[in-house]
């Protein structure tokens, strides 16, 4: 996974509420075995019409926007579905970091799983956050996660809240799976105790 | 005495492996459903890395959403979505994980088998790589919708990192109106709390009408807690709960069985317990609930009309009802009555069930699919399918002009060939109404199973109390 630290990048913007996962990817481009490649497809349905065409009122199809690195979005950003093809879909185009004052959970989760910052702001930052998002080749913000600050075009700074732990992950690009292997012995004895105590739980599955 | 404990509390700390310092928490998982969409990622990161399935045994696996509805024994056609069902195949074998095939009888959508098989118990924690493992909380089972990266992490370790969550009651009061049905008083809460009224919290559902449901129902009712924004539901377990499990393939084996039972009920919230939002919504005069936009929150009476933009104080809220009128091409004050339907759709994990095929069948009885109308009826399982067909409810729709399929998710997502063409209008037992989500374009009414057979054989949005 990779680390995420410092990122400096244009930000667009998404004045809509509700942003949901099936608009992130939709669910016809769920059918892939891979994690790569769903960038071209993220925000198909908005991004494109029916025979392929690129609408050109689509925030990301303008030409100040093609290469954003961030989203800047209205309330419960990511809602919906748990596909963690969303957050594929947004790092395989590019996509870092969305900013927003709320977020779905697993959403949310995802993100951090998958080297992207969702960053939770007020609904006041926000609005100073569009603006600036809203200002075309002029609309880069740089976030430096170590000091939890995001810096405007003109230099105004707001400061952002984030579990300790995710991110301690995010700066390392730490994997989970590795982290919690190093507690198989702690896994083992919660195993041992519960196969006491409640011994319908194992060997339930089989075919 | 240690202070008063929530349901959720109990089964929280009952399943903690770890708690790093700043909180964060190593769950134990005892119940792992895994289906062919979000695993693929899964498996070819524990292959990547060398690494093994730890508990098989707690794990099942079932091909749903891809899976075609008419005949089995034909290979699926979409190219994509055979690969996926095949590399579920694949990875199941390599991995030692139990599977429930195509061609299997207990093959279902996911969250309709675990239930089935006694899989799913009280107590226990339960995930799956999609948002509507909620389904399994009407078991008191804490249950999570998790990412493919997680799906990963569980296979691997049989553990989930997860930060606390706060604790929602929500009491449903009063006893559900005739012709009104658990899905009439989910939608009814999601219409009161909106789609982002329980994010960060856990539901426990209580009250009269809750404990009044069915399993069938309150399956219904957990299955769309996620709609509401929750991480879960919870419904403490009770002699239904247990009157339900007892001698399912899965459930505790006589001699463990009285043990088990013993142990949940323990499980039930304490006298005094605190949370940290309650909730009440009393049910007694709700009426048949029907969806009127794009998202499950846009909920209204039949007896009422397709609302104006300008009716909501939110100027968010406002922008996106007028741009849900537009998607849905209605007009707003028109009654939802006159809303003409083309398609209709009866199954799905919210409402697959056998209960649902018969408040179905009760409606269809006797009566035709209106002219134009396709109407599809997809059971939640080969055992659900199997029962109704005992019942001889298949016969009763069929000849009502019904189609009667296999078991799958089907049109609730339209990965499969069910889906809706653009500018297609449906009534649907599912879950989510959002924009192209039953096939591009297609416009989606949220119902229960008796509403969407009314509005088959009245070719509208029909108030079931007046057939
Ligand atoms: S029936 Fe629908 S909501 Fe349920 S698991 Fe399948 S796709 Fe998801």
């Amino acid at each position: 996974m990779e680390k995420f630290d410092k990122l400096t990048g244009v930000a667009a913007p998404m004045n809509m509420i509700n942003v949901d996962t099936d608009m992130i990817i939709p669910k016809n481009f769920l059918k892939t075995i891979k994690r790569s490649g769903l960038g071209r497809n993220l925000f198909d349905e908005m991004r494109f019409d029916r025979d392929g065409n690129e609408n050109p009122d689509f925030v990301l199809n303008k030409p100040a926007y093609r290469k954003a690195q961030i989203i800047v979005a209205g309330d419960n950003f990511g809602c919906g579905s748990s596909r963690e093809h969303a957050p594929w879909a947004l790092l395989d185009f590019g996509i870092r970091c969305v900013i927003s004052t709320s977020f779905a959970d697993i959403f949310y989760n995802n993100c951090f799983k998958n080297g992207i910052l969702p960053i939770k702001v007020s609904k006041e930052d926000l609005d100073n956050l569009m603006d600036d998002a809203e200002r075309g080749a002029n609309a880069t913000l740089s976030i430096d996660l170590e000091n939890q600050t995001i810096e405007g075009p003109d230099g105004g700074t707001v400061t952002f809240g984030i579990d300790a732990f995710k991110k301690h992950l995010l700066l390392n690009g730490l994997d989970d799976v590795g982290l919690t292997l190093q507690k198989a012995d702690k896994v083992d004895s919660f195993e041992d105790k519960q196969k006491a105590s409640q011994p319908w739980i194992a060997g339930a599955a089989t075919v | 005495m240690s202070s008063p404990k929530t349901l959720f509390d109990k089964i929280w700390e009952n399943h903690l492996v770890d708690v790093q310092d700043d909180g964060t928490c190593l769950l134990y998982i005892d119940r792992h459903l895994v289906h062919e969409v979000t695993s693929p990622q899964a498996f070819e990161g524990l292959k990547n890395a060398g690494r093994k399935v730890r508990r098989p045994d707690l794990t099942l696996a079932v091909p749903d959403h891809n899976v075609p509805t008419t005949d089995r024994t034909k290979t699926i056609e979409n190219e994509e979505g055979r690969i996926q069902v095949e590399t579920l195949q694949k990875n199941c074998k390599e991995f030692g994980v139990p599977l429930f095939d195509l061609q299997d009888i207990r093959q279902g959508v996911v969250h309709i088998i675990g239930p089935e098989q006694g899989f799913t118990l009280p107590g226990t924690t339960t995930v799956c790589g999609d948002s509507h493992t909620a389904t399994h909380g009407a078991f008191g089972s804490l249950a999570f919708g998790i990412g493919t990266s997680e799906v990963e992490h569980v296979l691997a370790t049989q553990t989930l990192l997860q930060s606390p969550l706060k604790n929602m009651r929500i009491t449903v009061e009063g006893a559900l109106p005739e012709a009104c049905t658990a899905k009439d008083l989910v939608l009814a809460l999601i219409g009161k709390i909106g789609t982002a009224g329980g994010t960060g919290y856990v539901i426990e559902f209580t009250g009269q009408a809750i404990r009044d449901l069915s399993m069938e129902g309150r399956m219904t009712v957990c299955n769309m807690t996620i709609e509401g924004g929750a991480r879960a539901g919870l419904i403490a377990p009770d002699q239904t709960t247990f009157d339900y499990l007892m001698g399912r393939p899965m459930s505790p084996k006589a001699g463990a069985w009285e043990q088990a039972v013993e142990f949940w009920k323990t499980l039930p919230s304490d006298e005094g317990a605190v949370y940290d939002k309650e909730v009440t919504l009393d049910v007694s005069e709700i009426v048949p609930q029907v969806t009127w936009g794009t998202s499950p929150e846009d909920v209204a009476p039949i007896t009422g009309n397709v609302p104006y933009p300008a009716d909501f104080a939110d100027p968010g809220k406002q922008q996106a009802a007028q741009a849900s009128l537009d998607y849905m091409g209605l007009k707003a004050g028109m009654a939802m009555q006159e809303v003409v339907i083309d398609t209709v759709f009866i199954g799905s994990c919210t409402n697959g069930r056998i209960e649902d095929i018969r408040a179905a069948a009760e409606v269809a009885k006797g009566r035709k699919v209106a002219d134009g109308v396709r109407a599809l009826v997809v059971p939640g399982s080969g055992l659900v399918k199997e029962q109704a067909e005992e019942e001889g409810l298949d016969k009763i729709l069929v000849e009502s002009g019904f189609e009667w399929r296999d078991p799958g998710c089907s049109m609730c997502l339209a990965m499969n060939d069910d889906r809706l063409e653009p500018g297609q209008r449906c009534a649907s037992t599912s879950n989510r109404n959002f924009k192209g989500r039953q096939g591009f374009g297609g416009r989606t009414h949220l119902v229960s199973p008796a509403m969407a057979a009314a509005a088959a054989v009245s070719g509208h949005l029909a108030d079931v109390r007046d057939l």
